[in-house]
């Protein structure tokens, strides 16, 4: 009797559920925004830094690539990547001046240069997002600047201040931000790094420091001037380095150089601001198509168009064409999605417009044709979702330190000890096996698609690999092992101790998976007859060990910031050694002849010269195997067919604006895939009724019994 | 062989060694006996135990671990740095075929397609025939009458070893009760038995059916399927029955001298040692279990690191883990145990007899040890039992937020853990969530009923019931 | 429970005051504890690290954040100080009293703890709610059922059942039925949150895999306790005269078993709040079980001490309120 009361309650449940929601039982939006324009994505992990000065990771750039505008992006089609002006009235070419200031002409040796300007000049007529920062009364005065501590109690969102305002963009505004990279509260990540380039900021730093001491923290960055960055005029300002850096055209486009307004910083600044949550890290401000309206990182952000945005030509259109005038999309929601089964059955049910390929689905997913090129199945097919796929400009490798006693070193013993691993690994069956083939092995530190990058015969490292039938294929198992016996150890087994050779390798281990991973790492070193130890770690442990040197093979990655060969090779670099100066040379390896060759490399333009440095600087690394060179993954994207000019482009951030959706087309999709399947339930329903029958029926006839007597 | 003997190993021996020593203590005092004839007089109390019993071996022959000889060495022999146990040994026809990656139950193909060159030279994705499984067999279609005649030969070997067994126990019974065979009424025990009996026997036979399927098919199948780099399933799952078991026992074995002593202490003495000892155990149990877990799980790598020359093999550091895993929940279990003891020690001491006790000056540690002692010793056993099921289960739990034992050992835990994402996969990979699942219930199962037999028959107030 | 429960002392308001008065060395020993294990794994200068990632990271900065977190003295004792600041001018003190007056501050990532955990209380409480309720009223009312059918095989078919039920990992029942719903049949959100009216669909399949989970255990647990209450003398009497088994059951068992059942449940209160880690991060849930699992995950330091501190305060509240609902239902027993 309870029972059934129960039944009814939740039928009764049920039954307001279809009620509320015409557009299947499993839509996890509203209905009413069935028929808007809004991008639905997910992040995995709440972005930590919105404030362009400290964002610097992939998850944060989903969004401060849409607000804020740094003076140049890449083409959003051409490849090689190129940058282009995106503020910048032109992208700016670096002036050289040699001893006394003299100027040089064309592209100077290094060594001669002693300062390097860069001259930019932005658009005019460039407005910010609407912000409470700029709300102005009715004097003119800022109207939330001086706030006494009353108002700012109880106001937790950006929302509870009514009034917004908005200013012209100005030069002085990319200059502050520069500023702000030496901040002493905040940390940006690469402050130390731009002092070795960007003349003064050290000495600005140490200003900056000392006058913030005196004043009890506060400080209004715009009353201290410094000679790396200098506005020239209202819409014009320079920036001078100390040395000469080619790569630096790259920094320009990243978010640490986009424009930060000084109100921004008085408005946050202000105490108590940032008790509750208000804070530029939290609330970016900024030029872009795009302006964050909710950031709640519990669950979701939500990013709006920006109504004073001036509206950019998509690449190539015509200028009279206001229809082509970006960005297309009104919202863009991204909810939090930790587990990766949720969010991909999302996708397939078309909740999310477009999504990686996880690789236990991928057979599902993706099948190869007769030449071994991806194509969708046909299920995919079926659907309309489209495959996209780029070689990412990363690689994941395995290192040896360079200072362990047993495989670091240069001694032949060693060396052979690493190239014999170095062929034992199988990365061919590692992709296969865990990527699903979604990757390249890696012959050398540079990923396809970056500068120095050789391909076909010559560009195959001949320790590792051999040239047959127009392919790279893997020595033989044999010959790893003939080398480890010329290195000393007979089947894994020192000759002279006749000890069994162990050897440690130290990774992060993250969640399932990785221990089917770990599995197979031991499997390939045990082919060498090598007992491989693996100490799995937590990410910092793991840091700090590297850190401190005492690791003695570990596997790592690097992404790339900008498509230059330098930002791979100086993971290799001498002085950028991990034990030497915290640097990110992490298996510490040294090579004089390298680093000689690095430093010339490092501020060449590309040329054929500059190939036949970096084809030497590939020959010393590959012969010296510091690392088995691992591999370079290739991302995979899916998207549904409403989802328009979906281009891979793993360099530029600021992709949302290209992009077009056919909501009409999705909400007819999204019905039509998820009609919700009742029946088993109802069968559930009925068994357990079933199950009751013989209970009720024993009822029935205890109650007889008793009434009988 | 090189015998060695890890930390884990040597405290689960000394637990079996206290259990023998319990048992053979129990069946000469007629009080301990007596309860336990309880339990087993009921089928499924029995039934269970037997169950128990197999997995109990297994876990024992796994704990047996040693360093296994280098082949081929000339004079003096090498040992490999590798560890493995009795089990592996045994268990080696099933184990040493590994696939490459996924493949179902009973197949022969690959569960995922492979691209390869086909003889026409073109790149061809198929699915490729596995290395192992099957590769006595032409075609798919043997594969029907093949497990049909293994299926029969286990279920030859099973006769056979029934038929030895029954043998060798009316051998015994004769030898040692002199009688003649002749005389049926003497073997009514073993055609007429008691229910409890019947139901253990069924149970037994009904476990060495499945060894022995196992035994005649395993070796040239994988009957649970293979993982995501093609180790055997079922093997997992087996050597997850160690790990399983062992944090059952382990934990308790480690939390219980500090439950008693503490729980004790407290409830007699009273005073400032009872402020004390409840100071201590509210403030333990009231700090979130997983935050403390966690928190130790990290001091641990901490350690570990800093000591990484004292662990040689990736056994010796899983092993540590696991047994710091194994003291950390004890430290999270004691406290609940140990106010039970308390409050039964306050009436205990009320009691008339410990009063007497007191009043002939006896000292305070032999009337703990004759006469408090003995009588918690219903309520020891009690929560033995009933936290047992409750452990397993939580391993797998704590090993989804990645905090349980070390993902190199083989546990219920992880495979769970790792089959989370097959069940995204189209078509569905379902083989490890399986095993594991039939594993673990099988185990919580039995030891469910067990703990609710050994409960009924202890607790006096259930007893009444009854 | 405590020994102020077995002297025999005044009034109620006195005998909270002497709990609460109690909880304060309990609240400092959890502190004590948490910073010993948290500090004795990580240095303020991993702490650093971790917030200031992993690229391009200098000594400066890793200081600085430091001493902008109050992480730059030293852990217990400062002894380059004289007198009292030895123990004042800490890490440990400095936050302990801190934590007293509920001012969590702000978390090593410069949010605003009680703020987030104002926000992700409800989402915890939507869940753990529903399923209290809903999962008391199920086992209760299957085991009143099983309890009338007693000795019968349906009593032992169902204590069967129960025990199957109770030997099935948590994980199974939330991986199994994301699967079955969300899945295959489609019928509910597969994970995900939303405000008011609208979170209905997302709490459907939590909850009922959070009820569904809890049957067996409870039905067998409160079956027991029914049993019980049915064997004792008065259950007896009442049925001599003439009161139907019905009757019995829902006058007499029901209401004498509510002690155990009302204490039982008051003790679980509290707790509510914190939610249930494991099905929070499988559904999406923005709770505080999640918000500690990724605390602990990112290391975020200042959250965890926030969560062990609410956490152990939770524990304490309900003992007593375990406490004071005795004497609620059974007024034999003083305070």
């Amino acid at each position: 009797m309870i029972i059934k009361g129960f039944r009814l309650l939740l039928v009764a449940c049920l039954a307001f559920l279809c009620a509320c929601s015409d557009s299947g039982w499993n839509n996890p939006y509203p209905s009413i925004e069935d028929s808007e324009n809004i991008f639905y994505g997910s992040f995995s992990e709440r972005p930590k830094h919105l404030d362009p000065v400290s964002s610097y990771s992939e998850n944060e750039a989903v969004f401060t690539g849409q607000i804020y505008e740094p003076v140049l992006q890449y083409h959003y089609f051409e490849r090689p990547y190129r940058l282009e002006p995106l503020t910048s009235e032109t992208v700016p070419e670096p002036i050289y001046y040699g001893h006394d200031r003299k100027y040089l002409e064309g592209d100077p040796l290094a060594e001669d240069v002693q300062e390097v300007v860069y001259r930019i000049k932005i658009k005019p007529g460039i407005l910010y997002q609407p912000h409470p920062c700029f709300a102005l009364d009715e004097k003119g005065d800022h109207l939330y600047h001086k706030l006494p501590a009353h108002e700012i109690e109880g106001k937790t969102k950006l929302s509870d201040f009514s009034s917004k305002g908005t200013r012209e963009l100005i030069a002085a505004d990319y200059v502050y931000q520069i500023k702000r990279l030496m901040h002493p509260k905040l940390h940006s990540p690469i402050a130390g790094f731009m002092t070795k380039y960007i003349k003064d900021l050290g000495g600005f730093g140490e200003r900056l420091r000392e006058v913030s001491i005196e004043s009890g923290g506060i400080l209004d960055l715009r009353a201290h001037e410094f000679l790396g960055a200098e506005i020239v005029d209202k819409y014009t300002y320079e920036i001078r380095l100390s040395k000469k850096y080619p790569q630096f055209k790259y920094w320009l486009a990243m978010s640490f150089f986009a424009p930060v307004p000084w109100e921004a910083d008085a408005f946050f600044g202000q105490p108590g601001m940032k008790e509750h949550n208000l804070s530029l890290d939290w609330y970016p401000v900024g030029t872009g198509p795009y302006m964050l309206i909710e950031n709640n990182p519990n669950r979701r952000m939500v990013l709006a168009k920006n109504p004073n945005y001036r509206g950019e030509l998509f690449p190539g259109a015509d200028e009279d064409d206001a229809a082509s005038l970006m960005p297309y999309i009104d919202r863009a929601h991204y909810s939090l999605e930790k587990e990766s089964i949720p969010s991909w059955t999302k996708f397939l049910q078309g909740y999310y417009d477009a999504s990686g390929v996880i690789s236990d689905s991928f057979d599902q997913t993706i099948q190869f044709n007769t030449r071994g090129e991806a194509s969708l199945t046909e299920d995919m097919k079926s659907k309309g979702i489209n495959l996209v796929t780029a070689v990412r400009s990363s690689i994941s490798y395995m290192g040896f330190n360079m200072v362990d006693p047993i495989v670091g070193g240069t001694s032949e013993q060693s060396l052979l000890l690493r190239r014999a691993i170095s062929i034992a690994i199988d990365y061919e069956e590692l992709i296969s096996i865990f990527a699903n083939g979604r990757g390249t092995a890696a012959q050398g530190p540079i990923p396809p698609g970056i500068f120095g990058f050789v391909d076909g015969e010559e560009g195959i490292n001949p320790y590792v690999y051999e040239w047959v039938s127009n392919q790279a294929k893997r020595k033989n198992i044999e010959v790893a092992k003939d080398m480890l016996f010329r290195a000393g150890y007979k089947n894994g087994v020192n000759v002279s101790t006749g000890e069994p050779l162990t050897l440690y390798f130290d990774t992060v281990s993250s969640g399932p998976g990785s221990k089917v991973m770990l599995n197979w790492y031991r499997k390939q070193f045990s082919k060498l007859g090598i007992d491989l130890v693996v100490r799995a770690t937590d990410y910092n442990r793991f840091q700090e060990k590297v850190r401190k040197g005492t690791v003695q093979i570990f596997s790592w990655g690097w992404n790339a910031d900008y498509p230059d060969p330098e930002n791979f090779f100086f993971l290799l670099y001498g002085p950028n050694a991990k034990i030497v100066s915290q640097g990110e040379n992490a298996v510490n390896y040294q090579s004089k002849e390298f680093d000689n060759l690095f430093v010339r490399m490092r501020s060449m333009a590309n040329s054929n010269e500059r190939q036949e440095v970096i084809n030497r600087m590939l020959e010393i690394v590959r012969r010296d195997a510091p690392w088995i060179w691992g591999f370079h993954p290739t991302s995979y994207t899916l998207s549904h067919s409403w989802y328009g000019n979906a281009v891979p482009n793993l360099m530029a951030r600021n992709t949302l604006k290209y992009k077009t959706i056919d909501v009409s087309s999705r909400s007819q999709k999204r019905k039509e895939w998820n009609q919700p399947i009742i029946w088993p339930l109802v069968v559930i329903g009925s068994l357990i009724i079933f199950a009751l029958i013989p209970a009720w029926c024993v009822y029935i006839a205890r109650e007889r019994a008793r009434l009988g007597e | 062989m090189e015998l060695i003997i890890l930390k884990t190993d040597a405290l689960f021996f000394i637990l079996i060694v206290c259990l023998l020593t319990y048992v053979f203590y129990a069946s000469r005092k007629e009080h301990l006996a007596r309860p336990w004839r309880i339990v087993l007089k009921r089928p499924i109390a029995a039934s269970a135990l037997t169950i128990l019993g197999f997995y109990l071996i297994i876990a024992i022959l796994d704990s047996i671990h040693f360093h296994p000889e280098i082949e081929g060495s000339s004079s003096e022999p090498i040992y490999s740095s590798q560890v493995v146990s009795l089990l592996d040994v045994v268990l080696k026809p099933i184990n040493k075929n590994t696939e490459t990656t996924y493949s179902a139950p009973f197949a022969i193909y690959s569960y995922s397609k492979e691209s390869r060159e086909s003889e026409t030279g073109q790149i061809v994705r198929a699915y490729p025939r596995l290395t192992y499984a099957g590769s006595h067999l032409l075609g798919i279609s043997e594969v029907r009458s093949d497990l049909v005649t293994r299926s029969l030969s286990g279920l030859g070997y099973w006769v056979f070893v029934m038929a030895s067994l029954c043998l060798i126990v009316a051998v015994f019974k004769v030898v040692k009760l002199k009688l003649s065979l002749v005389a049926p009424r003497n073997f009514s025990w073993f055609l007429r038995p008691s229910p409890a009996r019947l139901a253990a026997m069924i149970t037994f036979a009904t476990v060495c059916l499945l060894i022995s399927m196992i035994a005649a098919v395993g070796p040239y199948y994988h009957i649970l399927g293979t993982d995501k780099v093609g180790h055997d399933v079922l093997f997992q799952g087996i050597k997850g029955i160690r790990t399983g078991l062992l944090i059952g026992t382990l934990t308790t074995l480690i939390m219980l001298p500090f439950a008693i002593v503490l729980g004790i202490a407290a409830g007699y003495f009273r005073g400032w040692v009872d402020d004390a000892i409840q100071y201590l155990y509210t403030t333990l149990s009231s700090i979130p279990g997983v935050l403390l877990i966690a928190a130790a799980a990290l001091m641990l790598e901490v350690f570990m690191t800093n000591n990484a020359d004292d662990f040689e093999s990736i056994t010796a550091r899983a092993d540590l883990r696991f047994l710091c895993l194994c003291f950390i929940l004890g430290v999270t279990a004691w406290t609940g145990l140990c106010r039970y003891l308390r409050a039964e020690t306050l009436k205990l001491k009320e009691s008339n007899y410990i009063e007497a006790s007191r009043a002939f000056g006896a000292l305070s540690w032999s009337t703990i040890s004759q006469h408090v002692l003995p009588n918690l010793m219903h309520i020891v056993m009690i929560s033995i039992v009933l936290d047992f099921s409750g452990l397993v289960l939580a391993e797998a739990a704590l090993t989804y937020i990645d905090i349980g034992v070390d993902p190199s050992m083989e546990s219920w835990g992880n495979m769970i853990n790792g089959a989370r994402l097959e069940l995204a996969r189209e078509p569905v990979v379902w083989w490890s969530l399986f095993t594991a699942f039939l594993f673990m219930f099988v185990l919580v199962l039995a030891a469910n009923v067990f703990a609710d037999s050994v409960r009924d028959a202890f607790d006096p107030r259930i007893r009444e019931l009854d | 429970m405590f020994i102020l429960l077995e002297k025999e002392h005044g009034s109620v308001s006195s005998y909270l005051t002497r709990r609460i008065l109690y909880a304060f060395p309990i609240l400092i020993g959890v502190n004590f504890i948490t910073f010993v294990l948290f500090f004795v794994v990580n240095s303020p200068d991993d702490m650093a690290r971790v917030h200031l990632g992993n690229r391009y990271v200098t000594e400066n900065s890793i200081n600085n954040w430091k001493s902008e977190r109050g992480y730059d003295k030293p852990l217990f004792i400062a002894l380059d100080n004289s007198g009292k600041k030895i123990f004042t001018e800490t890490i440990f003190f400095d936050k302990t009293v801190r934590l007293f007056t509920f001012d969590f501050g702000q978390s090593d990532s410069g949010r605003d703890i009680s703020y987030d955990i104002s926000e992700r209380m409800w989402p915890s409480l939507f869940i753990s709610l529903p399923v209290l309720c809903l999962g008391l009223l199920f086992t209760l009312s299957f085991a009143l059922l099983i309890a009338f059918f007693r000795g019968t095989y349906i009593d032992s078919s169902a204590v069967i059942l129960c025990v199957s039920m109770m030997s099935i990992s948590g994980l199974f029942y939330i991986i199994g039925g994301q699967y079955l719903l969300s899945k295959l049949l489609q019928v509910v959100p597969i994970s995900g949150f939303d405000d008011g009216v609208a979170s209905i669909k997302f709490l459907i399949l939590p909850i009922l895999i959070g009820v569904v989970g809890g049957l067996g255990h409870g039905t067998r647990w409160y079956r027991t306790i029914f049993l019980e209450e049915i064997h004792r003398d008065y259950v007896r009497t009442a049925r001599a005269k003439g009161l139907s088994e019905k009757g019995v059951l829902y006058l007499h068992v029901l209401r004498n078993a509510l002690i155990p059942i009302v204490t039982g449940v008051v003790a679980l209160l509290p707790s509510l709040f914190l939610g249930s880690l494991i099905t929070e991060a499988f559904f999406g849930i923005p709770g505080l079980g999640s918000y500690t699992i990724d605390a602990i995950q990112s290391q975020d330091f200042a959250i965890v001490r926030a969560m062990v501190f609410l956490g152990s305060v939770l524990y304490i509240l309900g003992l007593i309120l375990t406490d004071v609902a005795y004497t609620v239902v059974d007024p034999r027993i003083r305070l």
